[in-house]
């Protein structure tokens, strides 16, 4: 059961910068998991989770965190952790140092805020370098430090604002890895990403964005569907695409199928991407067609966009 | 103030969680005051601080046992270089640089947003960073003027050790000491506001240097607005307007260290009070700095 006080809620929320628009009228009911907001830069992601934490201050309306708002920082913060995109920290501190000056400003004792950021540390793999000035450290490692402080004292709800941005691809995994864990403990996580194929495979649910409106929310199957009404477009790279062509004509979920410009593929335009998998499989044996490749075309957040809001998708 | 208004903020003071506050308030001191003693903006409030110091030191040197001087003129000299040059320069410019950097560096850095993530209350933050600012420059300053003092006096010998002793020298230092803090107090009070107010604190600060420079010529009630109005009845030593400013100078009714030291701080405290409205305002927008 979902109350306001196990969910994030927004009523109304408004926030302009002046005369520019960061959200507009934000409706939302966040309740735990794993929440994905995506949207292309400057739909109002940031925005919306610096509301959520107190950073900034809603122009209209009104947000609450477990039932909780900033005013009441010390209840407030205590299930809170926020893990902005500010690539910057204090001067001359050390990984350690770093989070464990900003537990003892919750009133930890000195052996408490070690042990924390201790474990905190561990927990991303930055044990080598904790001891060394973040200012010598690479983007991925101030990424992950910084995701150590925000889950140092162990937050119900933790917000992540692109998470990923310059990991590679080894951290990448854990950090997702990391996050689903989260989320299955039954914390609030909450994550911002331009990358949509990086996290819908850990959404309980997404927030899609655009323009600074909510465009689409809800479980990521719900999401999912309203895409699929788009045909998939797939390539399919071969020596002969034209015997692959005039196989997929006859077939009713294939909405289009057209060679390639460099003459060595198809790209097939489909309603049913499993029934073209299973078509293209059969094709394959019966006609011991080699192939070279086949890649889905349109996979991607921009895709989606496209299919959901039009050209909005353009710089994701 | 009804009964049950009373009640309510006796109820709402003790249960209150002081302690936390208190070590969150120790949490924040630690970290301001290194911060404050080794960042590389401080070198030059050193060489602002020390550099009277050196002077006194040079003095001594030059003139063992008080040859070619007096303690009398000493004296003087002293408290014209605490007067004209601690007052007007080193304090003001020191609690400039310091005071107005302890948000507008963390927001030109970027890391303000730590501070306001933490489960600490603002008006906390703006009374940590404040003391730490006040502990930093008062040690500074103090350290200097007291070295300063030692040189002034020490170079005469038995002479100079019972002007100190057994003579008014050592409540001239005490006083000194006590303005130095004061003028900590009240100038780093006014530039901490001034920076949460103003993006580029430079221009008010220029418009508080004339204020507190030319206050003497303002009526009398608006030169209680000035911090060196309440600094220049504590000095021990008492210098003369000379020159043009004699000509404007309006004479404030003097008043006793009595009234000057709580003016001063409840000056300093509506100053901050004033700041603590202002922090609860505050949104993260460094991209607007």
């Amino acid at each position: 059961m979902t109350t306001a006080a196990n969910t994030i809620v927004f009523e109304n929320v408004s926030k302009f910068y002046g005369e520019v628009l960061g959200v507009n009228r934000v409706n939302l009911t966040l309740p735990p998991g794993v929440t994905s907001l995506v949207g292309p830069n400057g739909s109002g992601k940031t925005t919306l989770m610096n509301l959520m934490t107190g950073l900034i201050r809603p122009t209209q309306g009104r947000v609450s965190v477990l039932g909780l708002t900033p005013d009441e920082p010390e209840e407030f913060f205590r299930h809170v952790g926020y893990c902005t995109q500010f690539d910057s920290f204090p001067k001359g501190v050390t990984g350690f140092e770093f989070i464990y000056q900003l537990l003892r400003l919750r009133g930890l004792s000195s052996s408490e805020a070690a042990c924390l950021t201790a474990e905190a540390i561990e927990r991303v793999n930055m044990a080598p370098a904790a001891h060394r000035r973040v200012a010598g450290y690479s983007k991925g490692m101030r990424q992950r430090i910084r995701l150590a402080q925000a889950i140092a004292h162990h937050p119900t709800v933790l917000v992540l604002d692109e998470p990923l941005n310059g990991l590679d691809p080894m951290a990448r995994a854990e950090s997702i890895a990391l996050f689903e864990a989260l989320g299955k403990q039954g914390m609030h996580v909450v994550i911002s990403s331009h990358v949509l194929h990086e996290v819908d495979k850990i959404s309980d649910q997404v927030v899609l964005m655009s323009y600074g409106y909510v465009v689409a929310e809800g479980q990521i199957h719900g999401v999912r569907s309203e895409v699929k009404e788009h045909p998939m477009q797939i390539l399919v790279r071969c020596p002969h695409p034209n015997l692959l062509a005039s196989r997929l004509f006859s077939q009713d979920h294939v909405v289009e199928a057209k060679l390639n410009n460099d003459g060595k593929g198809v790209l097939v335009r489909t309603k049913d991407a499993e029934q073209f998998y299973q078509l293209l499989n059969r094709i394959v044996v019966e006609e011991n067609l080699p192939l070279e490749s086949v890649a889905p075309n349109d996979d991607d957040v921009n895709s989606v966009y496209q299919y959901l809001i039009g050209s909005g998708g353009s710089n994701v | 103030m009804s009964t049950a208004a009373v009640a309510r903020m006796r109820k709402s003071l003790v249960e209150a969680p002081w302690q936390l506050w208190l070590s969150q308030l120790a949490a924040i001191l630690r970290i301001e005051i290194k911060k404050n003693l080794w960042m590389r903006r401080s070198i030059w409030i050193y060489l602002l601080a020390f550099a009277p110091t050196l002077m006194f030191g040079i003095h001594a040197l030059t003139s063992p046992m008080g040859r070619g001087t007096s303690i009398g003129e000493d004296t003087q000299v002293f408290a014209y270089v605490f007067q004209i040059f601690y007052l007007r320069v080193g304090i003001f410019f020191g609690c400039m640089g310091l005071f107005t950097w302890l948000f507008r560096g963390e927001v030109v850095e970027k890391s303000l947003h730590y501070y306001f993530l933490a489960p600490v209350r603002r008006p906390l933050l703006i009374a940590g960073k404040f003391l730490a600012g006040l502990i930093t420059t008062a040690i500074v300053f103090n350290t200097s003027v007291l070295l300063g003092f030692i040189f002034t006096y020490s170079h005469f010998g038995p002479a100079g050790r019972a002007f100190v002793f057994s003579g008014p020298g050592l409540g001239y230092l005490l006083d000194y000491l006590l303005v130095t803090t004061l003028a900590c107090l009240g100038l780093g009070s006014l530039f901490l506001a001034l920076s949460l107010v103003f993006k580029n604190p430079i221009l008010p600060g220029i418009a508080v240097l004339l204020w507190e420079t030319f206050h003497a010529v303002a009526p009398a009630l608006l030169q209680k607005l000035s911090v060196s109005f309440y600094l220049k009845q504590l000095c021990p030593v008492t210098i003369p307007p000379e020159g043009l400013m004699a000509l404007f100078t309006v004479l404030a009714e003097p008043v006793s260290p009595w009234v000057a030291v709580p003016g001063l701080v409840l000056l300093s405290a509506a100053i901050l009070a004033f700041a603590c409205v202002r922090i609860r305002r505050t949104e993260i927008s460094y991209l607007a700095d």
